[in-house]
């Protein structure tokens, strides 16, 4: 397996962990308080606000950490530059969150228009942000395997 | 396996000159050895930039290095 392809996987595991842990604390948060219409907004768009910096945060230690435990077990460098296959990949990649990532936005705002709750809607986008990250991840395992 | 219409003998290449490495020749063309090896599998068809600087790397022609074949276009 290359460098490129284990460090897909190491962010695709580690982005289905983290999510898993931040939602699971964003609900207990959730169901330990009784919120008015006006504070439940407040909640979940703190709540999606609040993800990312956790995610590009704990994702930069859990790199740093995957650089230099592979540079022990396999002797391996990583890649100084990224070059034209890189850039490919990362483009197909991008454009892949944006679809997942559009397809549950007009979820989220359809799930407002035939009257489910909020929380219905903050929940799609939320899940659609972390699998907006898990296609960009899922994709450039899939080309760097397979060839573009 | 070729996925591509464009097959090359960069590896027969790399073998007649003193068994070149894969990252020697990433080196001399700056791309990293994965885009070596995918080119080689046939997993990836090199921009014509990148095409230009491996035939220069063997004194060749890019007909000499690469070849196509519509039959295997996917």
């Amino acid at each position: 397996m290359s460098y490129q392809e284990k460090k897909s996987l190491v962010s695709l595991i580690s982005n289905i962990i983290i999510f898993a842990v931040y939602y699971m604390n964003v609900l207990q948060r959730y169901h330990e308080n009784i919120f008015s219409t006006e504070e439940l907004f407040k909640f979940w768009a703190g709540a999606i606000l609040l993800l990312m910096p956790v995610l590009i945060f704990t994702k930069l230690i859990i790199n740093f950490i995957f650089i230099i435990v592979n540079r022990i077990v396999t002797n391996q460098v990583a890649p100084k530059f990224s070059d034209e296959l890189d850039k490919l990949i990362d483009l197909r990649a991008t454009v892949h969150f944006g679809w997942v990532f559009m397809l549950g936005y007009l979820l989220s705002m359809g799930a407002l228009v035939i009257g489910m709750t909020p929380l219905i809607m903050f929940n799609i986008l939320l899940c659609s942000a972390i699998l907006g990250g898990i296609a960009i991840d899922v994709t450039q395992l899939y080309f760097y395997r397979k060839g573009i | 396996m070729s996925v591509h219409p464009i097959s090359n003998i960069i590896r027969k290449l790399r073998f007649n000159a003193d068994e070149m490495t894969q990252q020697q020749l990433a080196n001399q063309v700056s791309v990293t050895r994965q885009t070596i090896v995918a080119i080689e599998k046939g997993k990836y068809s090199p921009s014509l930039e990148l095409a230009f600087k491996i035939t220069r790397v063997f004194n060749l022609s890019i007909e000499e290095v690469f070849f196509y074949d519509p039959k295997n276009n996917v």
